[in-house]
């Protein structure tokens, strides 16, 4: 584990296995439940969330405690969210965006811990992330306007003209959502981590060079806290921003007339 | 997976990072090559194990922190870059989907619902709170409003009060001074009686002397006179 290699922190590897299901006689074809280190931190996240919230919230104080309150300001903050973005219509997806919202700010900030494991830094949780998002957005529009769903590529006010221009514009970026949803939350996490550990792994191989290179080890030393002080604002901010733009697709699957 | 590891072992020969950063820094220190090339040796000690089952799986030992199983051996050359790396998709998504639903479930059922009723709870409280206050509010400014109208009655009952024994005493002293000037004026009106006829009795006596007198007198001089002359010529002087 202790290499300057700023990939390896992404592996994947297997802590145990439940064994195989699905086998046949040569034990082939079948798939294998393991229990990996990303879905340790998938599962020690959710436990972190639900344990947190759930105790925290147990007195059921009218005068909330200190606990309580954390709580209480993370509820209110992406209650307001959601219906500043959606109106009250869009509450009934509240606790779904909660979730949204939790589940990456809690592994964001796990992943921050050395030696721990990002799971936003994997393209395939962020794109299964953003595919659920924009397939409840279609399923909900569909289900609420039918076709009038489709009224989200025609922006009202718009003259016939210029519509042949608009209308493949706003299918194509209706599109490249799920892309830059997933994309965003990804590439910020992974390049992140990897300049983390790139300037991290400076620090040890210089300081391996004897007192020269402990001294020109401070340089990148300061950079390792300054990103990793910059690392803690971008994991914030993501999973806010990934909240954010699930809320403005909700509306628009809300109210698709603009 | 695993005939993938077999392979990459194949093609793994040892030291060669990938990344240029590293491989300048590598440049530089001549002096750990020897030791990195030692390291990365051991990293890439695959070990292939067969159980019962006839499942294969590949053990890379890693130097100094314990064993641990890859899924795929990224250490080696040539490997896919990890999150790019297919063969992880499938647990990843799998226990996304585990834990993820677990925590909307958690969330909508549990927590949210919770924190939900706790906020309720106080919102309705500080507004009955703040009826209650509005209502003693109220109920304040009626009693002093009730307070002011007995007040003002009571004064003006008072006032009432004290302008009828005002009055009272006034018409009773009235009657009383009016019998006393009645009564009064009835024995003044008695005197005066008195006195006129007692005047009229001496005015009579006066008269009746006169006349005598002039009789007395008239008959000295002149002669005879009747009383009765005597009285009509006293009576004209009189009145004359």
């Amino acid at each position: 584990m202790a290499t300057t290699d700023p990939i390896s922190q992404f592996n994947i590897y297997t802590l145990f296995s439940f064994g195989t299901v699905g086998a046949d006689e040569n034990g082939a074809n079948g798939i294998e439940l393991v229990f990996t280190n990303s879905a340790l931190f998938m599962v020690l996240s959710v436990g972190l969330i639900a344990g947190y919230l759930i105790l925290s919230t147990r007195g059921r104080g009218l005068v909330p405690s200190r606990v309580q309150l954390v709580s209480e300001i993370l509820y209110e903050f992406i209650a307001n969210m959601v219906r500043g973005a959606t109106g009250n219509e869009g509450m009934k997806f509240f606790p779904f965006v909660f979730s949204l919202f939790m589940f990456i700010l809690i592994t964001n900030m796990f992943g921050m811990y050395p030696y721990f494991f990002t799971v936003a830094s994997q393209l395939i949780v962020t794109v299964a992330l953003a595919l659920l998002v924009m397939t409840i957005v279609i399923v909900y529009g569909v289900m609420k306007n039918g076709f009038g769903f489709l009224k989200l590529f025609v922006p009202s006010g718009v003259p016939a003209v210029v519509l042949i221009l608009v209308v493949p514009i706003e299918i194509l970026s209706f599109l490249s959502r799920p892309l830059s949803l997933s994309l965003r939350l990804f590439g910020n996490m992974l390049a992140g981590h990897i300049v983390l550990k790139v300037f991290a792994g400076f620090v040890v191989t210089l300081t391996s060079m004897g007192a020269l290179g402990i001294v020109g080890a401070i340089l990148p030393l300061g950079m390792t806290v300054a990103l990793t002080g910059l690392e803690f604002l971008v994991s914030a901010l993501q999973a806010f921003v990934f909240t954010i733009l699930t809320c403005v697709y909700l509306n628009d699957a809300i109210n698709p007339g603009h | 997976m695993t005939d993938q590891g077999m392979t990459d072992q194949g093609l793994g020969n040892g030291l060669s990072p990938r990344d240029p950063a590293q491989q300048l820094l590598v440049a530089q220190a001549q002096v750990d090559e020897q030791q990195q090339a030692e390291a990365q040796a051991q990293e890439n000690t695959i070990i292939v194990v067969e159980n019962e089952a006839g499942e294969k799986s590949v053990q890379a030992s890693g130097h100094g922190t314990g064993e641990k199983t890859e899924v795929s051996s990224h250490n080696v050359e040539g490997a896919v870059f990890p999150p790019f790396d297919t063969t992880t998709y499938g647990p990843q998504l799998f226990w996304l989907a585990i834990t993820f639903g677990a925590l909307y479930l958690l969330m909508s059922k549990v927590a949210l619902p919770r924190i939900g009723e706790i906020l309720e709870v106080r919102r309705d409280r500080i507004e009955g709170d703040l009826a209650e206050a509005e209502r003693l509010r109220q109920k304040t400014d009626q009693a002093i409003e009730a307070y002011e109208t007995e007040l003002a009655a009571a004064r003006a009952k008072s006032h009432a009060l004290a302008d009828k024994t005002r009055n009272d005493v006034k018409e009773q002293l009235d009657n009383k001074r009016r019998e006393v000037e009645a009564e009064l004026a009835k024995q003044m009106a008695s005197a005066e009686a008195r006195i006129q006829k007692t005047k009229e009795q001496a005015l009579e006596n006066v008269e009746q002397i006169a006349a005598e007198t002039t009789v007395a007198l008239v008959s000295k001089l002149t002669g005879k006179i009747s009383i009765k002359e005597a009285r009509s010529a006293v009576s004209t002087v009189v009145k004359g």
